[in-house]
């Protein structure tokens, strides 16, 4: 009786917590609907019909909707670089025996570590003599290099992929890249998607770099529009303009996780556990 | 590891392991430009006095200098540690609260798998609608938050984001919100890598919870209990994104930039606002070193306790 009375606080806790990460969402979508002045006055859970006109202020403000779009632009090709060239960097740290392919772990492992400000001053530094301010290349190129994706792609490769199976594919005279392309990646695809579904979480959400590279309004990323609300004055006196920009750029990333939550997930042990 | 046998065929004399050189190279070729140039970049601006344009002069340690001699440069280390201490005490220990409710063999709770995905949902989003979420929830006129405290009877609003006192608080209590799922997964990921049979062993003979808890999963635990808190301190010590927008473009802006004034932020402002791109240099290798002093410390800590 004792412990079943204890398993129900450890429940209504456990909901309790939940409530907190979910309330403050639920509240942006609710206020969403509401106008300002409703929003000023009193608190309530029930939606306003202040919806449209909101959606006026926001439509009339900025277009949230190019910030989408920039953010595909530079979102989806870096993930897609990470992903092919964390595989082929990895598998080739993996597999092949090279000089100097242990000096190459081991800086990569040390800049797994390095704080990411530490080369921010002279990444702008060397764009802005490149002169690619306000361009997309420094923010889909540099994809190219995941130190932390190729460290667990390497591991993934020695766990999975079976030697045998390579070398029969040589005796069948299958080139090497061949090999890469047709035997190796499918064998690696549950490895690939899951530190994809992070990187494209991590290119979508960035902040700090889109910040330092991006100058001209029309070249922002969602985050750094978002982020240029706090300039504003006109919409600022309506809250309820306010919570619908940030629900528009929150609610697609929620429909999405409600339907990979697993994979997101397992994204983020993989880089804490050792295979 | 086996050096990869080649068949001895006439045909394939050729070292198939020169092929690896062209499979890293563009990871390598952009590494270098992309990663290890701006870093030694950033090292060497630090030792000059550069305004953003022109030839950088050197100057030898005279941003070093002065760093050691700036206050403000202090201060907003002793900021950071502040409001990072507070976001990694919570968020550790309710993710450790968490592993230990979910991992107890005797309640067997149910729905991991919903709560975990819950738990991480704040860690979704990115931190600029986070930001700008809780100032308008927690503004301290207009916010909801001071709402539905109002209607709790609570009558003087909180000033939740506007006073210096409470404002880093809120900030550490938001990043502490933002993180403790992360944490929590991989925790809970660790404990679920543990062989069944310690915990099984452990109660045929009739350890009690606490005693499986402190012999077995603390001790099973270690390697991810120093990653998670050495990757926290690593990312904590460079906080940004939700100081600076929090205690951006509001007209307490000359008040709150006090309290919430991180490292980065410091070091962003000169290198990105007022271009003395040399000092902010120095602030971004001074950091540097104190995170990694930090780290090692707090590793050889973790790593001895037997």
């Amino acid at each position: 009786m004792w412990t079943l009375t204890k398993k129900c606080i450890l429940y209504v806790l456990l909901i309790a917590l939940a409530l907190i990460c979910v309330l403050p969402f639920l509240l942006m979508m609710v206020n969403a609907t509401r106008s300002g002045r409703e929003i000023m006055t009193f608190f309530t859970l029930i939606p306003g019909d202040s919806l449209g006109e909101n959606w006026e202020a926001v439509i009339n403000y900025f277009n949230l909707f190019r910030g989408y779009l920039n953010s595909l632009i530079v979102a989806v090709p870096a993930t897609l670089l990470t992903a092919y060239f964390s595989s082929l960097t990895g598998y080739a740290l993996a597999i092949y025996q090279f000089r100097g392919r242990n000096l190459m772990f081991g800086v990569i492992v040390i800049f797994m570590m390095i704080p990411g400000q530490l080369g921010l001053l002279g990444f702008y530094n060397l764009i802005s003599g490149l002169k690619l301010v306000n361009s997309y290349i420094p923010l889909i190129i540099p994809a190219i290099a995941a130190p932390g994706t190729v460290f667990f792609l390497r591991q993934y490769v020695l766990s999975v992929l079976s030697k045998t199976l390579l070398e029969a594919a040589r005796i069948d005279g299958a080139r090497e890249i061949y090999i890469f392309h047709k035997i190796v990646l499918p064998i690696m695809a549950p490895g690939i998607a899951t530190m994809s579904i992070g990187a494209f979480i991590g290119n979508w959400n960035s902040y700090l770099v889109p910040l330092i590279v991006l100058t001209k309004p029309d070249r922002f990323t969602l985050p750094v529009m978002i982020a240029s609300l706090s300039a504003s004055t006109d919409i600022a006196t309506n809250q309820g303009a306010i919570y619908l920009s940030v629900a528009i750029s929150v609610v697609p990333i929620l429909i999405v996780f409600a339907f990979c939550s697993k994979y997101m997930i397992s994204s983020i042990t993989a880089g804490s556990i050792k295979e | 590891m086996a050096r990869n046998s080649v068949p001895a065929g006439p045909a394939k004399k050729k070292n198939i392991n020169n092929v690896a050189y062209l499979f890293i190279a563009p990871f390598i070729i952009v590494f270098l430009i992309f990663s290890v140039y701006p870093v030694l970049r950033t090292l060497y601006l630090s030792f000059t006095s550069y305004p953003g344009y022109g030839e950088p002069q050197w100057v030898g340690l005279a941003n070093y200098n002065r760093v050691i001699n700036d206050k403000f440069f202090w201060e907003a280390l002793w900021n950071t540690i502040k409001i990072w201490s507070v976001n990694i005490v919570v968020q550790l220990g309710v993710a450790f609260l968490l592993t230990i409710v979910f991992s107890d063999i005797k309640y067997r709770i149910r729905g991991l798998s919903v709560f975990r995905a819950v738990f991480y949902l704040p860690n979704l989003i990115a931190a600029a609608s986070i930001a700008f979420l809780f100032k308008t929830l927690l503004d301290w006129r207009f916010g909801t938050l001071n709402q539905i405290l109002a209607q709790l009877g609570v009558d003087n609003p909180i000033p939740w984001l506007t006073s210096p006192d409470i404002a880093p608080f809120s900030v550490a209590m938001i990043n502490a919100w933002m993180w403790f799922g992360n944490s929590f997964i991989i925790l809970m990921a660790g404990v679920q890598g543990i062989p069944k049979d310690y915990f099984e062993a452990a109660a045929i003979d009739g350890a009690n919870r606490w005693k499986v808890f402190g012999k077995i999963t603390i001790p099973m635990l270690r390697p991810i209990l120093i990653y998670v808190s050495i990757t926290s301190l690593i990312g904590g010590l460079q906080m940004f994104d939700i100081p600076f927008l929090i205690a951006q473009g509001t007209d307490m802006t000359a008040i709150l930039r006090g309290p919430l004034q991180t490292v980065v932020m410091y070091m962003y402002d000169f290198g990105f606002r007022t271009f003395q791109v040399g000092y902010a240099g120095s602030i971004a290798y001074a950091l540097f070193l104190i995170i990694l002093a930090a780290a090692v410390i707090q590793f050889k800590i973790m790593n001895k306790e037997d």
